[in-house]
């Protein structure tokens, strides 16, 4: 399924999702998960999931999600395209905004733009928490645990790697459906 | 300020998000800061904190774009290249390991049940990371309505996020600015 047209439909996709990702990229994964899952419906919606948790594991920025879908859509090269694919437009945006960025960082327009941008990336991290909760709370375990576990990153300074650590032992020890 | 900031090489610029990147376990912002300002002062943190607000006001993953404004400010294009690869390479080849053993392993029934409590685990951290971007909301109906009415467009009506990112942004920057406090 490694062909051409593959390829260039994820750098497609993920090249669009870039642009959009205002807030950083968990912020487009509604709109990730409806593109990889039903409008080119090349993985499901609990594989999607399952990806994304995985991602979790790993150390570095929380994108990696971006990286896991391309590998299991079209292994290495599907990996790398997807990877430059969500990096290359934002960067590219990056590197020209951050000459401009200076002459004006204090215009009152660029201030009013980034107020009125904040609530809209609010509503949109919320949006991406409701789909991954409702995809992963498969029975009242699960949804105990993302309950907790939520409690804990908000009310604890408990290192973040601990919680995910201690969930999936609890989810190994089988106490979970 | 102890010290004059102290410019960073092409290769100490790779090396450093290297390290970042290996480290950055739930988040790595943190991380790239206490690298950047307290441990080798390339720049002072009103410089770091500066040049994070351009990187969070574009499109893209911020520790992403942060690279690439860094790099670019020491050694134009090569720097942004080298400080992005340098943040990926390690991360994006452990994923990629990590996705191999969970193909492998992945249906053991032991592994599946992990799997069920991270990706709980994993759901809540967006979650929490969500509730603390909108907490300063609480103050600001307007706010609140916009975001409550992207929440619905995106999550319960499932419309495409294209249309409705601009739309929703110039409405709430107009709303924002008509009502200003």
């Amino acid at each position: 399924m490694s062909d051409a047209s593959t390829l260039t439909s994820l750098a497609g996709v993920f090249a669009q999702l870039s642009l959009l990702a205002f807030g950083g990229t968990n912020s487009v994964l509604p709109e990730m998960q409806r593109q990889v899952t039903e409008v080119h419906q090349w993985i499901s919606a609990q594989e999607f999931a399952a990806l994304f948790a995985l991602a979790q594991a790993a150390p570095g920025p929380n994108m990696l999600v971006v990286t896991l879908i391309g590998w299991r859509v079209a292994a290495l090269p599907g990996a790398l395209v997807t990877t430059l694919g969500v990096a290359a437009p934002s960067s590219l945006l990056t590197f020209i905004g951050y000459n401009v960025w200076y002459r004006f960082r204090d215009a009152r327009w660029r201030r009013l733009l980034q107020a009125g941008l904040m609530p809209v990336t609010a509503g949109l991290l919320m949006a991406s928490a409701a789909l991954l909760i409702t995809t992963t709370s498969t029975d009242w375990g699960t949804a105990a645990i993302s309950l907790i576990a939520t409690a804990l990153f908000l009310f604890t300074r408990l290192h973040p790697l601990l919680v995910l650590g201690a969930a999936a032992a609890l989810g190994a020890s089988g106490m979970l459906g | 300020m102890p010290n004059a900031p102290v410019p960073p090489s092409l290769p100490a610029l790779f090396l450093g998000f290297l390290s970042v990147g290996m480290f950055g376990f739930g988040g790595v912002l943190p991380w790239a800061r206490r690298m950047v300002v307290e441990q080798k002062r390339w720049m002072t943190a009103t410089e770091f904190t500066d040049m994070l607000g351009l990187c969070q006001f574009l499109p893209g993953g911020n520790i992403m774009n942060l690279t690439i404004a860094l790099g670019a400010r020491f050694h134009g294009a090569a720097g942004s290249v080298a400080a992005f690869v340098g943040l990926m390479a390690g991360p994006v080849a452990t994923v990629i390991a990590l996705g191999v053993v969970y193909d492998r392993y992945g249906q053991l029934p032991t592994v599946r049940h992990a799997f069920a409590g991270l990706a709980a685990a994993a759901s809540a951290l967006v979650l929490a990371n969500a509730l603390k971007i909108a907490e300063p909301l609480r103050t600001n109906p307007i706010g609140i309505a916009v975001a409550l009415l992207t929440f619905v467009a995106i999550a319960i009506l499932r419309l495409p996020l294209p249309p409705v990112l601009p739309v929703m942004a110039a409405a709430s920057t107009v709303l924002m600015w008509r009502f200003r406090r």
